[in-house]
């Protein structure tokens, strides 16, 4: 007779299966069809790079760099703002004792997740407007930089909390003073969530497109409010492989975060 | 950790300097965000400023127009606006629909997840975690380029001889639905995940031993238990949902409306009402508060 | 011979705590002189960890004042108190091997590379791990880890040295071997030792003194054989060491001695405190202390229960009362039902209060 394994529930793995097929299905479909040769995006062909070739010498090639220098100057920029402000803001609350308005701050700190995107997008172009903050790159980088706050803030924070304060504790005990203990010993330990907070928030700012779309006035593009702007005449090759190419982006970085999460735990716990 | 109190006392190594590093977060969020939200509501009793704008004389001409028609010239005897009210009512449904399907599918899903071998366990959860961090605009471009009339799907149906002409999915309903689907599933799977792994299998094991069945212990242990994570995914899908943007525009067309667009459309496109666009937003943004409101009273509740 | 008198090494005066409605210390005071190791020992929740904790600095006082060597210590911040603190899990830095580990209060002291590489090389040889200096800690057995967590504390040369139960991750065999070497290493180097635990045996086998604390207050202060041969109240006997504890009347008070009814017999007993006739409270009798005789105070036995070395024996004596005798095996065995006669050595009884 076999055991029983509270673990098993007969017809789990194939919804599993499923699910994945649900999520892959689409990606995998349309970077396929990025090699397409053919113009026509019904027909495949066969196999070719000339769209990819397209992305970067084709006649949008130069709105795209553009677009994507834009993209990849913002989020940077936004992650290292918003991973520094999340940071001392972890610290604060996992390391500042219990304090009255802490619910209020934590409410504040993750208010740019709670808040429905496109209503934030709607305040961020009132308030640029009401103010008579001009409208462009610089503003897309104040809003990204609110927005990421929180994406960055919770695997600070996560991580800080499954450190034991008896760490900073054993620094200050040790003479080193409060910034001291902060910089040798508790930002080595917290390194690997201060980087995921970092990539993550990198890739919010990167994939923003709503609140981009509100904020970024006429003529600044990033990369996903031009490939909006291509979709809306219909989806077209290049598209499709500048997509695909964004995809392997992504891809990259979350394995990247993966590894460094996972190196970090291992350092920690054995 | 101070013996006798109970559980861990609160760390407090930087409680001197607390302030200042809590200051910047305050500032940044408060000063462009909090702010801007509280202008929202003040913007949606303004008047509207042709091709965009505001005028700064207050009325509740925003929200009169959001509930009532009086006619072209506005001269008629109010009449109860269905437009606005049908899309509010849409988006809801839309929304509660796609938590529902998510849960259906991401349940199960992290529940074999979480219950893998600790190897396989950490594959299986990056690969639900990869269209998590995917662009979703890119994932929803592909979703209507699967699903379009001469869209693969519909080829390999075809092809199949399923069908004997393509399935109308584009801009419909469903379309959007799939969308939303979609889109938020890895929101569902991710919470649902953490609480599995959380759960102590020796609570299944007694019950078994107690001559509980695999389904009633699934039913009256395990999900129990495990509730909190389900409630966090099911917000984390239905909230967004509820304000989507890019599924209803992309996947929906003209005809399939839901706030998010509707509000888009008063800021970027034709309609240029902004008092009328802060009006959804507030509604909106009301919703969503009564939504947390019942989720933190909810958890509170549980901490007693 | 003059003697200058010498501020102990720590003073604690008055020493209040609490967390909002919940009291950890109510008024704590007492001494630690220099040289010393000086144990707190009680149950969880007693104080003993708030108080080594008000001394190294992690914790606030709520009132009352600490002293290091004569100087005011309370207000100032752990960095800036000349003792250091081996933690209950070691808290070694996973980032950094066991040489800059024990090297880390050198370098926030601001001392030379080569001054902190000769006394980091010096610590590593006391806690002999010369072979480990450029292990990290995970990289480290729990005793190993024990040793580098020692020697980090004990490297910038500490006026006072805390310990917050630093052998209850270890196993028990490593845990003996310890105690043994702790003792060793305090003896060597003079430093003052406060040493919290839970565990009497610990207290007992290391300690100069302890201070044994229930309810966020010091019940008794004494060497380890006044704490168990003299314990002064109800709650010091029974947690120390075993104890057959007996609700009594006194029945005559007498020259250092009082008279106890125990059943049917009277007892002869030493009172820890000054008491009068017919006052209620404790006989407390260690169960080695009872001997099986030719004559005494007649038992039957209930029950037997073989502990290798010992056996423990429960005797019911008249009047219905159980006692618990521990009598060292000698080959010869009892049975239940047997009688037998129970003798009380000469103060061995002790008439305690609440």
């Amino acid at each position: 007779m076999r055991g029983f394994d509270p673990r098993n529930y007969t017809g789990f793995l194939t919804v599993t299966l499923v699910c994945l097929f649900i999520l892959y299905a689409p990606l995998i479909v349309v970077a396929v069809y990025s090699f397409n040769d053919s113009v026509s995006i019904t027909r495949f062909t066969g196999v070719s790079l000339r769209w990819y070739a397209d992305v970067f010498t084709g006649l949008e090639a130069a709105k795209f760099r553009a677009a994507a220098a834009n993209s990849f100057s913002i989020a940077i920029m936004a992650a290292m703002a918003a991973t520094a402000i999340a940071t001392a803001a972890a610290v604060g609350m996992v390391r500042g004792g219990n304090f009255r308005g802490k619910p209020a701050s934590f409410a504040l700190i993750s208010m740019p997740i709670m808040v429905p995107e496109i209503v934030t997008a709607v305040a961020t172009l009132i308030f640029f407007s009401t103010i008579g903050f001009a409208l462009g790159y610089l503003s897309i980088l104040v809003a990204h930089i609110v927005f990421c706050i929180p994406f960055a803030y919770l695997p600070i924070a996560a991580r800080l909390q499954g450190i034991e304060a008896s760490f900073e504790e054993a620094a200050q005990d040790l003479y080193a003073n409060r910034w001291r203990a902060f910089r040798y010993v508790l930002a080595p330990i917290m390194a690997p969530g201060i980087f995921s907070g970092f990539l993550l928030a990198f890739i919010i700012s990167l994939d923003d497109f709503i609140i981009t779309n509100f904020v970024k006035g006429a003529g600044v593009e990033t990369l996903p409010t031009a490939i909006f702007g291509a979709v809306k005449q219909g989806i077209k090759p290049n598209i499709m492989a500048l997509s695909t190419l964004l995809l392997l982006f992504s891809i990259l970085i979350v394995t990247l975060s993966y590894l460094i999460g996972r190196s970090g735990n291992e350092k920690y716990q054995n | 950790m101070a013996a006798g109190i109970g559980g861990r006392t609160v760390s407090s190594a930087f409680a001197p300097i607390r302030l200042w590093l809590l200051l910047p977060s305050w500032v940044v969020i408060g000063f462009f965000l909090l702010i801007p939200v509280l202008l929202i509501l003040v913007y949606s009793f303004l008047t509207k400023e042709f091709r965009g704008g505001v005028i700064w004389d207050f009325t509740l001409a925003a929200y009169d127009q959001f509930l009532f028609d009086r006619g072209l010239f506005g001269d008629d005897p109010p009449t109860i606006q269905w437009t606005y009210i049908t899309i509010f009512v849409r988006s809801i449904l839309q929304a509660a629909v796609a938590t529902v399907l998510c849960l259906l599918i991401g349940f199960p899903t992290a529940w074999y997840i979480a219950t893998r071998a600790a190897r396989m366990r950490s594959i299986w959860l990056f690969l639900v975690t990869v269209p998590y961090w995917v662009n979703l605009l890119i994932r929803t471009v592909s979703m209507k380029f699967l699903i379009r009339e001469n869209g693969p799907l519909n080829e390999f149906l075809l092809a199949l001889g399923i069908i004997d002409s393509p399935l109308e999915i584009i801009n419909t309903d469903i379309a959007v639905q799939l969308g939303l689907f979609y889109s938020y599933l890895p929101f569902m799977v991710l919470p649902i995940y953490a609480a599995v792994e959380r759960y102590n299998f020796a609570l299944s094991e007694a019950g078994a031993d107690l001559y509980a069945g695999r389904w009633t212990i699934m039913r009256e242990i395990v999900l129990p238990v495990v509730k909190p994570g389900i409630i966090a995914g099911c917000i984390l899908v239905f909230v967004p949902s509820l304000g989507a943007f890019l599924a209803p525009d992309l996947l929906g067309g003209a005809k399939n409306f839901m706030i998010g667009s509707l509000i888009e459309e008063q800021f970027k496109g034709q309609a240029g009402n902004w008092p009328f666009g802060a009006a959804s937003s507030m509604i909106l943004l009301s919703m969503v508060l009564v939504v947390l409101f019942f989720y933190a009273r909810g958890q509170a509740r549980e901490q007693v | 011979m003059v003697t200058e008198t010498k501020p102990p090494a720590v003073g604690i005066r008055s020493a209040c705590k609490d967390y909002g409605s919940f009291t950890a210390l109510r008024s704590v005071s007492f001494d630690i002189s220099d040289n010393e190791f000086f144990t707190l020992l009680g149950p969880s929740g007693c104080g003993k960890t708030t108080l080594l904790r008000m001394i190294a600095g992690f914790e606030g006082i709520t009132d009352g004042a600490i002293f290091l060597y004569g100087e005011e210590i309370e207000n100032l911040p752990p960095d800036r108190r000349p003792v250091n603190t081996v933690f209950q899990n070691y808290s070694l830095f996973p980032h950094m091997d066991v040489a800059e580990n024990v090297g880390f209060g050198l370098r926030m002291l601001g001392w030379t590379k080569g001054d902190i590489a000769a006394r980091v090389k010096q610590m590593i040889a006391l806690v002999k791990l010369e072979d480990f200096a450029h292990r990290r800690p995970a990289q480290l057995s729990g005793g190993q880890q024990q040793r580098v967590a020692l020697a980090r504390a004990m490297a910038p040369r500490p006026k006072v040295l805390l310990l917050d139960e630093p052998l209850s991750a270890l196993d028990l065999k490593l845990r003996q071997n310890m105690r043994e070497e702790l003792k060793a290493l305090q003896q060597e180097t003079g430093i003052t030792f406060i040493f919290v635990t839970h565990d009497q045996e610990e207290a007992l086998s290391m300690s100069d003194r302890i201070a044994v604390m229930s309810a966020g207050e010091v019940q008794q202060i004494g060497s380890p054989e006044e704490i168990y041969e003299f314990p002064v109240n109800r709650f010091v006997a029974d947690f120390i060491g075993d104890t057959n504890m007996l609700e009594a009347e006194v029945q005559q008070v007498g020259e250092g001695f009082v008279t106890c009814q125990i059943g049917d017999a009277q007892l002869t007993a030493v009172a820890s405190q000054a008491v009068t006739q017919g006052q209620k409270g404790w006989l407390s009798i260690r169960p080695e202390r009872l001997t099986i005789a030719s004559d005494g105070l007649p038992a039957t036995v209930e029950q037997t229960i073989y502990l290798g070395t010992d056996t423990q024996i429960l005797a019911r004596i008249e009047g219905g009362l159980n006692l618990r005798v521990r009598a060292q095996n000698d080959g010869a065995r009892l049975a239940q039902g047997d009688c037998i006669f129970l003798n009380v050595a000469d103060g061995a009884a002790r008439f305690l209060v609440e």
